[in-house]
């Protein structure tokens, strides 16, 4: 937390796409090389600029997906069908193009090693996208809480870094991940299909008296309905931090 | 300066002048918080001015309601790059909270039901330029939006319209608040694009 307070002017870096893989139908992860990049905290965010030829450009926010690192910045951009820029993001940007981005941005919604809390991850969607930057830090970690994540999604084939978090999954080392499909399951699947609800959360959820730290993100709807539950279960609210996507991800 | 995107057309060919650089123009209202949304019971629910000297007024619901109030249109503008046009609004002008109070502050810290802070200017909230609302678009605002009630200062970016507002703190002294104290802005000006701290 020390370490995100203290930022200097944000200024717009040229970034390198130095590759691009699909993650499913709907989303793409793009690799960028940003050579002056500071470093930043699992959980932060990117502002993106793309510019026309004819000079007009637009901005959006994205979270950052990869662990910390010192030049590489991993954005995973789901293409919104009425978007303006997330479709040229995950259909046209392809290795060797340039974009422009400044950041890191944000001190709140992130985790670092020296919070020593055991952490429930709450991801909706491309809500696990901070999430799995989290997860992925604390893969390269030194000292490592005990982490859980509960990924809400809306079918098997649109969760995002399936084999990653297969590869992850290790209750023996203090990583749990559970899925839980809104509208359809893979074959022989025993929960139910349907949204997050209290009966899941308690039989999911990290004992109050561990005192957990809370990380909520997705659509509007998921994180209201969510954090909420987690207050009823007795989370303390300041326990729980939230990130809340609307059209884009990120900040206040 | 701008680098250009390859490939990249986009879809306004005109700059909107109602929209402030680097935002885009949604018809939703997103929701944008840092934790869950407090509860505050109506019954329970006050509003304090605190001056400088440590003078207080505090309002209930029922005394709140009951002050002179205002339709208010206008424009939003979020630091996360949306912008809503042509708002909506009902609430109580800073000008008539304030109006029994005669200070010499020149900052204001905002204080909301839940712990968030954001702080002002004070000659930002007078003449006519904030409000603590308590409707949106006819209706009593939804908890998710700042329910009872939150401030209203349009002409800058929306974190400094303090959901759940519960105190209106006159300061001699500026205190950066919940998110100036984490990177964004401590004025935050859309038209100037300040973002973020040194912008």
């Amino acid at each position: 937390m020390a370490r995100t307070a203290v930022l200097g002017r944000l200024r717009w870096q040229v970034a390198t796409v130095t590759d691009v893989r699909d993650e499913g139908p709907i989303a793409r992860t793009l690799g960028l090389t940003v050579p002056d990049w500071p470093g930043h905290d699992a959980g932060q965010h990117v502002d993106l600029r793309v510019t026309a030829p004819d000079g007009y450009s637009a901005q959006r926010s994205y979270s950052i997906a990869n662990a910390p690192d010192d030049s590489r910045v991993e954005l995973t951009i789901e293409r919104l069908s009425d978007g303006e820029v997330s479709p040229y993001l995950a259909d046209v940007v392809q290795a060797g193009d340039m974009l422009e981005v400044r950041g890191p941005i944000g001190g709140w919604f992130v985790w670092t090693e020296d919070v020593p809390a055991p952490v429930m991850l709450l991801g909706g969607g491309s809500g696990i996208v901070p999430l799995m930057a989290m997860v992925r830090a604390r893969s390269k970690a030194s000292i490592r809480p005990p982490f859980q994540l509960l990924y809400s999604v809306r079918t098997p084939d649109l969760v995002f870094f399936r084999d990653e978090l297969a590869a992850l999954h290790a209750p023996d080392d203090g990583f749990d991940v559970t899925f839980r499909y809104t509208r359809s399951a893979p074959p022989g699947w025993s929960e139910p299909v349907a949204r997050i609800d209290r009966a899941l959360l308690q039989r999911w959820g990290m004992p109050t008296a561990d005192h957990p730290l809370a990380y909520v993100c997705g659509p509007t709807g998921f994180v209201e309905t969510t954090a909420n539950l987690l207050v009823d279960l007795g989370h303390p609210p300041e326990r729980i931090r939230t990130e809340r996507f609307g059209p884009t991800g990120g900040g206040p | 300066m701008n680098i250009i995107s390859r490939g990249f057309s986009g879809r306004r060919r005109t700059v909107d002048p109602q929209l402030p650089p680097g935002q885009y123009l949604v018809e939703d209202f997103p929701v944008l918080s840092a934790g869950p949304t407090p509860r505050v019971d109506l019954e329970a629910w006050e509003l304090r001015v605190v001056d400088e000297s440590g003078r207080a007024q505090t309002w209930d619901w029922k005394a709140f309601r009951a002050l002179p109030n205002e339709d208010v249109t206008t424009d939003l503008h979020c630091v996360t790059k949306w912008s809503k046009l042509g708002t909506h609004w009902n609430g109580v002008s800073v000008d008539t909270l304030l109006a029994d109070f005669d200070t010499a502050a020149d900052f204001v810290v905002a204080s909301s039901y839940g712990g968030y802070t954001t702080n002002l200017p004070l000659e930002d909230l007078l003449d006519g330029q904030a409000w603590v609302a308590y409707a949106y678009d006819g209706e009593p605002l939804a908890p998710e939006h700042g329910g009872p009630a939150r401030l209203l200062v349009p002409h800058l970016y929306l974190w400094k319209s303090a959901k759940w507002l519960r105190e209106l703190q006159l300061r001699s002294d500026d205190e950066p608040g919940f998110w100036e104290t984490l990177g964004y802005h401590n004025y935050g000006d859309p038209w100037r694009e300040q973002r973020y701290w040194g912008d």
